[in-house]
């Protein structure tokens, strides 16, 4: 009796929607996490990456000899060591063909593109003795002029990347739907303006890392410090390594921060591997600050030039965008996916008769980009909802309310926006628009946030409020695998496709097993992110991991659930359905000496009884929220102090409401970032000046002012069996778009530029 | 991000650090805190062959108050200032500055002598001295001298310290009764350099006027700027907003602080009017308390 209650209890204590302790967090408050760093192989040695200082030249030659007779140095390599000189690394999703000229290569062969651009690998007894050996390199390097501009990347006569494709335009896309011309025929007002959001990039705590290590008896070769998704990079590897799949063995560790940008195949993720296997010994690399800030992924460079037509009474008719995607030197693995998903959510929470979004993706003498957080929608959030504070500014209407009366209605759900996502259509699966803002608006007493602005601020200060609407999208990547094994002592053991980068997938997929097994949560083991123990896996990415990785968790849930109570419905001449299921058996509910144990159930499975199962959607799901800002902005100094900012978010089912905080304040500390802070400059040369944290300024606690929250469950998707709405992105989704408008709200001055830096806002305020 | 190889030694007394820097002279360089060495030499932008530890030198370290002047040795670390009561009682202005300087655990490493020594035009400290009118203690085996803020700040990142010689302590003299001083600045986040500041300091007599006052600007040119000209208009004057406004805008006068990623020049001299203006204000006020 006591044992099922206890289960009942825990079941309470820690199914979905509870917030029990991580399961995470015991090695971690420890100090017992093993990152990739931490990790040590008998007779491991050290690389070094030596990069291009310049961000476009030419070069012939590359001299070794000296770097090679340098203390402690095993071997150097460059690209005349690679097979056919290295080949191009895939794109692995939004694919298109004209990208496929601009994929790059794992070193640089004849040209260099962008400063920190890989050129050799020096191989050493340590990271010390490398980077001395180095600076031993001679490459003689004939400078050529760089683009660094988007405008200027298209503009006849542009200096070309790559002279052979006669264009810098790597991907180029045109959406269309509705009579465009017809609408602005109609329109009563039209406007015109132009919206640039600079670069910036996810920047995870914890640098990229890999410790590769060569077995000769099987010939093949593990990597440990994968991320992310290391079942489609085993992939990427035994392509470029031309060896099979079975040759190659990822293994994820502690992983502090992706973001998007940590995990992808780079460069290194090929030239660590093939310099263990080269040299037999296991080579270790992990990335310094000053590597990262230059050779991981950047994001977010984008620049609009948009058009919208509105009716006096607020009715959008139209909205056109033609937008170029800064997106460095080379496509890599994400391929078109920052401009697709741009294009295709721009539309964001609202009617509109007609649309044309067309973007060209351009090559630059840049970093190479990738996804962040929010990937194209921080930016697109940003330009759609300025562009209706600016609406309603020019009509005299309240901006809240023109957005009320443009949204979609509860009515038009799954609603067909018209655009594409990766190829599929974008099918907003549910929603209640309006009633979220009403709640929110309630939630955050809008009207007392409105008072506070109209009440005198002290000294120069002066106030101002804005909200942002946003449609966020989750769950790509159309498949995901779980396997559950439950053994006689009760114990199981849960292995998922989806992967850990520090958001608490173990915790979520062990209260997921919990609620349908029915077995207790500190029972439960989660398991991730070893390409040999686990055969599949899409990993963690675009806010996946708890929609698929989570509803293949239930399904083999309930399948393995279901398969032993039908056993012991058998041995206890009962129904199943009036049975218990414990770690120590199944039993009949009130009559617990009625009790066959789990080693008599497990007998004809050997012991282990293993339930596999593989969900797949096709679909995405379209979580929605809104951001609330109020600032003082002070225009003698250019500070914008965000006073309060709110965040309301309808995930459809949240399974630990302390994890989606956790993923609401984290990600507004990465919008707070990429509103007011973090810009990657370079010089006319190419040369980036935010080259460490110095001068790439990440928010810290000072910078980021707490955030109310108001998660609601109103629209549950109808994608997934769990309801669930993945919610790792909401919190930075438009927090450029509701600081803007607060500003913009404050200083009477259109907002059209990120970020709000403190010149940028002195001008704006004209002092 | 490692350094390039380098000798190391880390003497227990200073004759022995005089006697290492005769010896070395240009080739080496001290070790104080490291908080802004450390991270050159990581970058190898600083590429010393011989590093000069005088973390062991006791001697060195701590605060004094000799005959009315406050005595800080070079290797006093930032919070030992930041938490001292004879600084907060009688040079309250120390206390205040370093408030603004870097993290709680760059205060606990760095000292003011590595601090100054660097001359890092940003940097609160060098500014605070300058108001201050402070005098630097400096040895070497060829004997020893004392100049004044104006002669030991010399250009961007350069004092007049001479390769074998060590800074030992600074000088502030004490402060004048009916004085108050204040210090401004803003950084982009909390812990950065300043992108603009003043220091400031203004004696105000019993009929309400100031007497003398002093302002000294950081981030506003290659060392910090004394404000001479609009010190000089403040003396005798009410400061009220009128007499402090036309005073910041004689402090900003052809002043051309450079340019980078986070602040045109031209929004720096703006800025650095508006910390004027705040400083002497604040100041004023709490002169106006006082009396």
């Amino acid at each position: 009796m006591s044992t099922s209650t206890d289960t009942i209890i825990a079941l309470v204590l820690h199914g979905i929607g509870t917030s029990p302790l991580r399961k995470e967090d015991w090695p971690l408050v420890r100090g017992e996490g093993t990152f990739v760093a931490d990790f040590k192989r008998p007779g491991m040695v050290h690389a070094f990456v030596a990069r291009s200082p310049f961000a476009h030249a030419r070069f012939t030659r590359i001299t070794t000899a000296a770097a090679l007779a340098a203390p402690g140095v095993i071997d150097v390599i460059t690209v005349a060591d690679l097979p056919d000189r290295g080949h191009l690394i895939p794109t692995r999703q939004f694919h298109d063909e004209g990208s496929r000229r601009f994929l790059q290569r794992p070193l640089a062969d004849g040209v260099v593109r962008y400063s920190g651009e890989p050129v050799a690998v020096v191989i050493a007894e340590s990271r010390y003795l490398a980077e001395d050996a180095a600076e031993l390199l001679d490459v003689d390097y004939e400078q050529l002029p760089p683009v660094l501009d988007p405008d200027e990347a298209v503009a006849t006569g542009a200096v070309l990347l790559r002279p052979e494709t006669g264009t810098n335009v790597a991907g180029h896309l045109v959406v269309e739907m509705g009579d465009l011309e017809k609408a602005f025929a109609d329109a009563d007002l039209v406007i015109d303006e132009e919206f640039r959001i600079q670069r910036h990039a996810a920047v995870p705590l914890e640098t990229r890392g890999l410790l590769a290590e060569y077995d000769p008896r099987r010939n093949s070769v593990t990597v440990w410090g994968a991320a992310k998704i290391p079942h489609v990079n085993k992939k990427i590897l035994a392509r470029l390594l031309g060896w099979d799949e079975e040759q190659v063995r990822l293994i994820e560790l502690h992983v502090g921060g992706g973001f998007g940008a940590r995990g992808e195949f780079y460069p290194e993720d090929f030239l660590i591997p093939f310099a263990a296997i080269r040299i037999g010994k296991p080579v270790a690399w992990v990335e310094d600050r000053e590597e990262n800030l230059r050779a991981t992924n950047h994001s977010r460079e984008q620049v609009h030039r948009c058009r919208l037509a509105v009716k006096k009474d607020g009715t959008f008719l139209a909205l056109r965008d033609t937008f170029l995607n800064n997106t460095g030197a080379y496509v890599r693995t994400h391929g078109m996916t920052v401009p697709g998903l741009s294009v295709s959510m721009l539309p964001g929470p609202y009617r509109w008769p007609a649309y044309r979004g067309e973007y060209r993706s351009v090559v630059t003498n840049k970093t190479p980009g990738g996804t962040y957080r929010s990937p194209g929608r921080f930016e697109i959030n940003f330009v759609r909802e300025r562009l209706v504070d600016i609406a309603a500014h020019r009509l005299g209407l309240d901006p809240v309310e023109v957005r009320r009366m443009n949204l979609i209605g509860r009515e038009s759900f799954p609603y067909v926006v018209g655009t594409l996502y990766d190829g599929h259509p974008v099918i907003y699966d549910s929603g209640d628009y309006r009633l979220l803002l009403d709640k929110a608006l309630k939630a955050f007493d809008w009207e007392r946030m409105k008072a506070w602005r109209m009440e005198p601020a002290a000294g120069a200060l002066k106030r101002g409020v804005g909200i942002g609407y946003f449609v966020e999208k989750a769950g790509p990547a159309e498949r995901e695998y779980a396997r559950i094994e439950l053994n006689e002592k009760g114990d199981v053991f849960v292995y998922t496709g989806s992967v850990s980068v520090g958001q608490g997938v173990e915790t979520v997929l062990a209260q997921v097993c919990a609620s349908h097994l029915g077995l207790p949560y500190e029972r439960i083991t989660v398991l991730h992110g070893d390409t040999e123990t686990i055969p599949e896996g899409m990993g963690a990415f675009g806010s996946r991991a708890t929609m698929l990785g989570g509803a293949a968790v239930m399904g083999a849930s309930k399948a393995l659930r279901e398969q032993l109570l039908d056993a012991a419905a058998q041995e206890l001449e009962a129904a199943p359905a009036d049975l218990v299921l414990t770690p120590e058996g199944v039993s009949v509910a009130g009559a617990p000496s009625r009790m066959v144990p789990l080693s008599t159930l497990l007998k004809p499975h050997g012991g282990v009884l293993k339930v596999e199962d593989r969900f797949v959607c096709d679909l995405l799901g379209f979580p929605y929220g809104i951001h609330f800002a109020a600032v003082e902005v002070d225009p003698k100094s250019g500070a914008v102090h965000v006073r309060r900012f709110a965040v309301a978010y309808d995930v459809g089912r949240v399974v630990n409401p302390m994890l989606m905080e956790g993923q609401i304040s984290g990600g507004f500390a990465q919008g707070i970032g990429g509103t007011l802070l973090e810009e990657f400059s370079f010089d006319s040369s190419g040369q980036p000046l935010a080259a460490s944290f110095m001068d790439y300024l990440l928010p810290t606690s000072e910078e980021v002012p707490d955030v109310d929250m108001l998660v609601t469950e109103d629209a549950p998707s109808p994608l997934n069996p769990l309801g669930v709405k993945g919610a790792g992105e909401g919190g930075t989704a438009a927090v450029g778009a509701a600081i803007g408008n607060a500003v913009s709200d404050a200083l009477g001055v259109e907002v059209t530029r990120l970020p709000l830096s403190p010149q940028r806002v002195m001008e704006l305020a004209g002092a | 991000m490692k350094p390039a190889l380098f000798e190391y030694d880390d003497p227990a007394t200073l004759d022995a650090a005089l006697d290492l820097l005769a010896r070395y002279g240009d080739e080496c360089k001290v070790l104080a805190g490291g908080q802004s060495l450390v991270p050159l030499m990581n970058f190898r932008l600083a590429r010393p062959g011989r590093l000069i530890d005088i973390n062991g030198i006791d001697s060195l370290a701590g605060i004094k108050l000799e005959g009315g002047s406050l005595s800080i040795g070079a290797m006093t670390r930032h919070v030992d200032v930041e938490r001292s009561e004879e600084v907060a009682h009688g040079w309250p202005l120390l206390a205040e500055a370093i408030g603004w300087v870097g993290h709680g655990q760059i205060r606990n490493r760095g000292t003011v002598g590595g601090s100054v020594a660097h001359a890092d035009p940003a940097a609160e400290l060098p500014a605070a001295l300058a108001v201050l009118d402070a005098k630097f203690h400096i040895r070497s085996k060829r004997g020893a001298r004392t100049v004044g803020w104006d002669q030991f700040f010399v250009a961007e990142f350069t004092t007049s310290l001479a390769p074998d010689e060590l800074l030992i302590s600074i000088e502030v003299p004490p402060i004048e009764a009916g004085t108050a001083t204040a210090f401004v600045e803003y950084a982009r986040r909390h812990g950065d350099f300043a992108l603009g500041g003043a220091a400031v300091m203004v004696k105000v007599a019993r009929d309400g006027s100031c007497e003398k006052a002093s302002i000294a600007l950081l981030s506003a040119g290659p060392t910090p700027v004394r404000a001479r000209n609009a010190e000089a208009m403040l003396a005798g004057k009410t400061l009220d907003e009128a007499v402090i406004g036309a005073a910041a805008d004689e402090a900003v006068r052809d002043l051309h602080p450079t340019s980078d990623i986070h602040g045109s020049s031209e929004y720096r001299v703006k800025l650095l009017r508006t910390m004027t203006e705040r400083g002497l204000r604040k100041a004023a006020k709490r002169a106006a308390g006082r009396t």
